[in-house]
């Protein structure tokens, strides 16, 4: 899995757990080492190690976990960089969640050897979408969910989504978009004014 | 009228950054995005030469002589700050006094978003400005992270260096380093001084008292050769108690002598080690380049150590220097 993911997770259970947790999982995980390079690459097994060693820290459901990880990686301030990036595909959440297609080109157009899971929306009219993923990596989906959630707060859109499992060797979630402009968004700049 | 004013409409959509300008050098109408970049400029009562330098093409001074080359690629820039840079194409409108510019931020587009704190609404849908933007900011964050490795990697090779060049007991140069020092000085045929120095009765100390003290006596030794030299010489670890020292520009054989002499008797003091008297002493003997014209680092390595051999074979604790032919 490509050190940008693996770092991601890093910096989730910094943040949220703290750095003695890491230190914790990462022994628990059988890294050999505590700090993951975002621009290396490792073998998968790693990073699946961390998760299930987070999961059995924290006793935690892997679901629920990999749904925080998507929310946090929009929605906390260390990834500010990574909203942004995000708030590029589109004006509002409903040409959003249209560019989703276009996400994993997106990502490769940046990082070239980050390879995500397809994506698929299939707009059911009436304000309903299925999105259905790949199953390339393992829970994706539920890091999607947090993401598709966070990035609904985000826009200021009111959503609801639904797990419907396993469809055609795809997971898909379904998404009821409610209110496109429900509150405020949160703002966004083209323009990037780093401090 | 009404024609024209679909028209406008039509082309606000689409390009959002036109502008129609008469031959009289008046803006006739221009697309939405410049009322948002100009918001306090009365566009429409503008002259054109007055908002705009034309960069490309040259030499034109009305908007007659821009109708002329027209269909043509145009560059402009505004007149005041800030002074943003924009591309078109310049076209003829059919039957009328005037010519129809749509322009585009280009390059500039990423200045243009933080000056004028640009929404996606301000570029048409099909303008790759957005993408662009994305792209810009993707790979500035993927060079960050890039950045950060190589920083990390090129400490760590540095401190990997040190490591491999240096004697993990004495904290001295080791066998890899002094390779290094001597195919420098040889492959610029620098002259140096080259000196072999070997303890004597090491091996008895070791055997009778132990590693623990043959250590120490080593260190005391490497401290006393460091203390005895300059900066830039080298002072490497070649073996179990082998060490050499290289002296560049160092070619003064009384100087030599008596540096050999000194370090010889320091070395003799006796060490007081976990409380016994230890002795050990050296001989040592030197190689110099400019008596031999050689820059061959094994030969040169053989010379000195044939020197060494004179000091043991004559008595032990006493320095030589090479005499023979190369």
């Amino acid at each position: 899995m490509h050190g940008l993911i693996n770092s991601a997770v890093e910096t989730f259970v910094r943040e949220v757990f703290g750095n003695d947790l890491w230190q914790t999982v990462a022994r628990r995980a059988g890294l050999g080492f505590t700090q993951f390079e975002a621009m290396l690459s490792y073998d998968d097994k790693l990073t699946y190690d961390v998760i299930d060693a987070l999961c059995v820290e924290l006793d935690r459901p892997r679901s629920d976990l990999l749904e925080d990880l998507g929310t946090f990686l929009v929605s906390h301030q260390r990834m500010e960089r990574l909203r942004r990036l995000m708030r590029f595909s589109g004006e509002t959440y409903l040409e959003f969640l249209l560019s989703l297609d276009d996400l994993p080109e997106r990502v490769k157009l940046a990082v070239a050897d980050l390879e995500l899971p397809g994506l698929t929306l299939e707009d059911l009219e009436d304000g309903q979408f299925d999105l259905s993923c790949e199953q390339g990596v393992s829970g994706f989906n539920h890091v999607m969910m947090g993401i598709l959630r966070a990035m609904a707060d985000d826009y200021g859109a009111l959503v609801l989504l639904t797990n419907k499992g396993s469809v055609n060797r795809r997971h898909v979630i379904g998404i009821q978009l409610i209110d496109d402009s429900f509150n405020d968004a949160r703002d966004f700049e083209l323009g990037a004014r780093e401090a | 009228m009404s024609g024209t004013t679909l028209c406008d409409n039509t082309l606000n959509i689409l390009c959002p950054m036109h502008l129609r300008v008469g031959f009289d050098g008046r803006l006739r109408h221009c697309g939405p995005t410049f009322r948002h970049i100009r918001p306090d400029v009365d566009m429409e009562r503008q002259g054109f030469f007055d908002l705009f330098e034309l960069v490309l093409p040259r030499r034109v001074r009305s908007v007659a002589d821009l109708a002329a080359k027209a269909p043509a690629r145009i560059k402009l820039r505004f007149q005041s700050p800030p002074r943003t840079s924009f591309k078109g194409m310049v076209l003829p409108v059919d039957s009328q006094d005037e010519v129809l510019i749509n322009l585009s931020f280009g390059i500039s587009v990423v200045d243009a978003v933080n000056d004028y704190a640009l929404t996606g609404a301000d570029f048409a849908h099909t303008d790759l400005a957005v993408e662009l933007l994305y792209l810009v900011e993707a790979k500035s964050a993927a060079m960050d992270a890039s950045r950060k490795l190589n920083q990390r990697l090129q400490g760590a090779r540095m401190v990997a260096e040190e490591r491999a060049f240096t004697d993990a007991l004495t904290e001295l140069k080791n066998r890899r380093a002094l390779d290094h020092v001597l195919s420098r000085l040889c492959g610029t045929e620098s002259h140096f001084s080259l000196m072999h120095l070997d303890l004597d009765k090491f091996k008895a100390v070791n055997d009778t008292l132990g590693h623990a003290v043959g250590d120490l006596v080593l260190k005391n030794v490497a401290a006393i050769m460091l203390d005895e030299t300059r900066a830039d010489d080298t002072v490497a670890r070649v073996g179990g108690d082998e060490f050499v020292l290289v002296f560049p520009g160092l070619l003064d054989e009384p100087t030599i002598q008596s540096l050999a002499e000194r370090l010889i008797r320091r070395i003799e003091v006796p060490l007081d080690a976990e409380g016994q008297k230890v002795s050990v002493s050296a001989s040592a003997g030197t190689v110099m380049t400019h008596s031999t014209h050689c820059w061959d680092p094994a030969t040169l390595l053989d010379a000195a150590d044939q020197a060494l051999y004179a000091s043991k074979r004559a008595g032990r604790a006493q320095h030589n220097f090479f005499r023979g032919e190369l």
